[in-house]
């Protein structure tokens, strides 16, 4: 699953960063995408959950990704896979 | 290295992550000792400041631009990196770099830290707002903290000046160690940002522990003022809020020194004998000051409102709630603050584009900025509205001359967001920027951080504005007054000067959208600064400098037809009236290639706009 197709309150965990998911014409080269991600906090096994979304299309959105806030677009969210089913296992 | 042996004071670098209450640190470390000047050759603010050490040394702190990583992605960031890394030409390597954490928040700043050891200079670890953390039960363990880094850590709290003595005195320690050995630091893989994170947070895991009472403020703010309808709400009666300070509680402060000045030239009248040197002090350097520093009140209330609200942590959410709107213009959220202070004046607008990590947005910003309505504007408005369009209610409700003055604002705003739009379209098609950003926790804001920080815009503005629109008055003054009316002349005498000539000069260009030959003389001294314009005005309509603008109102809706009136007003949206804008944008891009595009478009756009503008309204109002 990829962070962009959630919804609020959903919660999970990052299992990969897969820049090569943003594919419009626009996105910015891939190497300096996913660093980017990594230097936000978008590491494998970071717990995230979703807390809000924009009034227009429902973007950009805003989670917590382990102790802090982050704001992205849903564009650059797909570069980020998810986990929603490891919430528990990653509780414990 | 011996005290003897160090010639120069020792230089401490503050290197951290946006919100850690790095200048809030700096602020309580230098107080009233410190420079804010610019970085030579890039537009970035190089703020150094000193403080004696315990050890009597008097050091240099440097506020570095906030980073996640030394590898820099801005103009801002790139300063951060190449001056950490004693690469930045002119500037001395740092001695120390300390690395200022906000305590409620270290994950992605341990990161950093372990960035910043690789660059082989001694570093201190400074964990700024330890009193939050304390509140909230964070429990860290320094002396483990710091034997994993491998680094000293001191706590700190900024604002209440706590912790400030150990500080200076491990800094004292470091900078007498001397530096370590070479720069290994090269720009890290994927790999190894993900092999830093892994060592970070094995490190947060052993030695801090999660708050006992995490901060419940932050969310429950965030639900009300990030709720995509509320929230927008709530971000516009902030900005209707913002206007009404801005233009309200200036005003009084703006007619002060006007008045001030008023009084300054008159005075000047009364003891210089009439001739060129009275007239140079008394409307080309009074008029001139006078004239910049009208708006020193609304920038600095504009900016008291952009910094509390960017201290408080709002305008993160503000970005966030305004991205989707200005991405789809191809503008990132964060150009919002500049177009918002914009309608102060486009020049701390321009400045303000500095917080725009992508060079191209950054230019795209300041590209549009000027067509967002300046408060210069305010008086050509007032003064075309009230003479041409009458004072009535539409729709039962709405005050006509005031939609006409909404419409303008209105036209600002969309043109500037179509313009950018069309400029990503034009002259780059390339990668949009990421909208990538951090939500702080709420924070309350430090009163004297806010105003430190209000006076320095202030001193910026009248430093950088002062000295370009101060200058071109006194050009523009030269124009208007040589050379003089000959003996017997019938008309003004700015119909005898260079400006006038100009004026005539340009006249059959401006015939086609309805200008006057007096317009066009009017626009020439109009160029220094929008509401000169007006003052113009009066001078070749001959009515006197002390007339109100009621009676010029009255003698321009005696000349103009209606569609002249509509024609000028719709040129003033547009026209780039304000070679100050010009040279800022020059000094923010170093070079003229920008301040010539921008001069092209808007004077085409302006031309076109103010075209059809003048031929629809001959066609309907005759």
């Amino acid at each position: 699953m990829r962070l962009s197709e959630l919804g609020i309150g959903d919660r999970g965990v990052v299992i990969g960063i897969t820049p090569g998911a943003v594919t419009d014409e626009a996105a910015i080269d891939h190497a300096e995408l996913e660093r980017r991600l990594l230097e936000m906090g978008f590491v494998e096994g970071a717990r995230f959950q979703v807390l809000h979304e924009g009034l227009i299309g429902r973007d950009p959105i805003a989670i917590r990704l382990d102790d802090m806030r982050v704001a992205l677009r849903r564009r650059e969210a797909r570069a980020v896979t998810v986990d929603c089913t490891a919430m528990d296992m990653a509780a414990q | 290295m011996s005290d003897a042996a160090r010639a120069t004071a020792p230089r401490i670098a503050l290197v951290g992550n946006p919100n850690s209450g790095k200048t809030a640190l700096f602020n309580a470390l230098t107080g009233a000792r410190q420079k804010v000047a610019n970085y030579p050759g890039v537009t970035v603010e190089r703020k150094a400041g000193t403080v004696t050490t315990p050890a009597g040394h008097k050091a240099l702190i440097l506020d570095l631009p906030g980073t996640y990583s030394l590898r820099a992605r801005s103009p801002d960031e790139a300063v951060t990196r190449d001056v950490v890394l004693g690469r930045f030409p002119g500037e001395e390597p740092p001695d120390v770099i300390a690395c200022v954490a906000d305590a409620t928040n270290l994950r992605l700043v341990l990161r950093l830290a372990l960035e910043l050891k690789q660059v082989g200079r001694p570093l201190l670890l400074v964990l700024n707002m330890f009193d939050i953390a304390e509140r909230q039960g964070i429990r860290i363990d320094l002396d483990g903290l710091s034997r994993a880094l491998n680094v000293p850590v001191v706590t700190t709290v900024a604002v209440r000046k706590r912790g400030l003595d150990a500080l200076l005195r491990k800094l004292d320690e470091l900078s007498a160690q001397g530096v370590h050995g070479a720069t290994a630091w090269r720009e890290p893989s994927a790999a190894e940002i993900r092999a830093a994170h892994r060592d970070s947070e094995r490190i947060m895991r052993e030695f801090v522990k999660p708050p006992l009472r995490p901060d419940t403020w932050t969310g429950r703010l965030d639900a009300v003022l990030l709720h995509p309808v509320a929230g927008t709400l709530i971000l516009l009666v902030i900005l209707f809020l913002m206007f009404q300070a801005v233009f309200s509680w200036a005003t009084p402060v703006m007619d002060l020194i006007d008045a001030g000045f008023t009084w300054l030239g008159t005075l000047v009248a009364e003891y210089l004998p009439d001739g060129l040197l009275r007239s140079f002090i008394a409307d080309g350097l009074i008029a001139g000051v006078g004239s910049v520093v009208v708006f020193l009140p609304q920038i600095m209330v504009l900016f008291f409102f952009i910094i509390l609200l960017e201290d408080f942590g709002y305008m993160a959410r503000a970005a966030f709630l305004m991205d989707r709107l200005m991405g789809a213009a191809g503008l990132h959220g964060r150009a919002f603050i500049p177009l918002l202070s914009s309608f102060a004046c486009a020049i701390p607008g321009i400045m303000a584009a500095r917080v725009i990590d992508n060079k191209r947005d950054r230019l795209t910003t300041i590209l549009v900025a000027p067509l967002t309505t300046c408060s210069a504007r305010i008086p050509v408005y007032t003064l075309i509205i009230s003479a041409f369009i009458p004072q009535k209610l539409v729709w039962g409700f709405a005050n006509l001359q005031g939609l006409v003055m909404f419409g303008l604002y209105a036209t600002g705003i969309i043109s500037a967001l179509l313009v950018a739009f069309v400029i990503r379209k034009i002259l780059w098609r390339s990668a949009s920027e990421p909208f990538l950003i951090e939500l702080p926790s709420y924070k309350v804001p430090d009163v004297t951080n806010v105003l430190r920080g209000v006076w320095q815009r202030g001193k910026i503005f009248l430093r950088r504005a002062g000295t370009i629109i101060f200058s071109l008055m006194v050009v523009v003054w030269f124009l208007s007054s040589f050379p003089g009316a000959p003996e017997g002349a019938t008309g003004p005498a700015i119909d005898y000067s260079f400006a006038g000539m100009l004026g005539h000069l340009i006249h059959p260009l401006l015939a086609p959208i309805g200008f006057t030959w007096q317009m066009a003389v009017a626009l020439v001294p109009g160029i220094a600064a929008r509401e000169v314009a007006v003052g113009a005005l009066g001078t070749v309509y001959a009515i006197g400098g002390q007339v109100g603008t009621g009676t010029l109102g009255a003698a321009l809706a005696a000349s103009w037809p209606l569609a002249t009136a509509l024609s000028f007003l719709t040129w003033y949206v547009f026209a780039p009236q304000c070679l100050s804008t010009l040279a800022v944008v020059k000094r923010e891009t170093n070079g003229w290639l920008w301040p010539s595009v921008m001069f092209t478009y808007m004077i085409t756009l302006a031309y076109i706009a103010s075209f059809i503008v003048y031929h629809v309204a001959s066609a309907l109002f005759g």
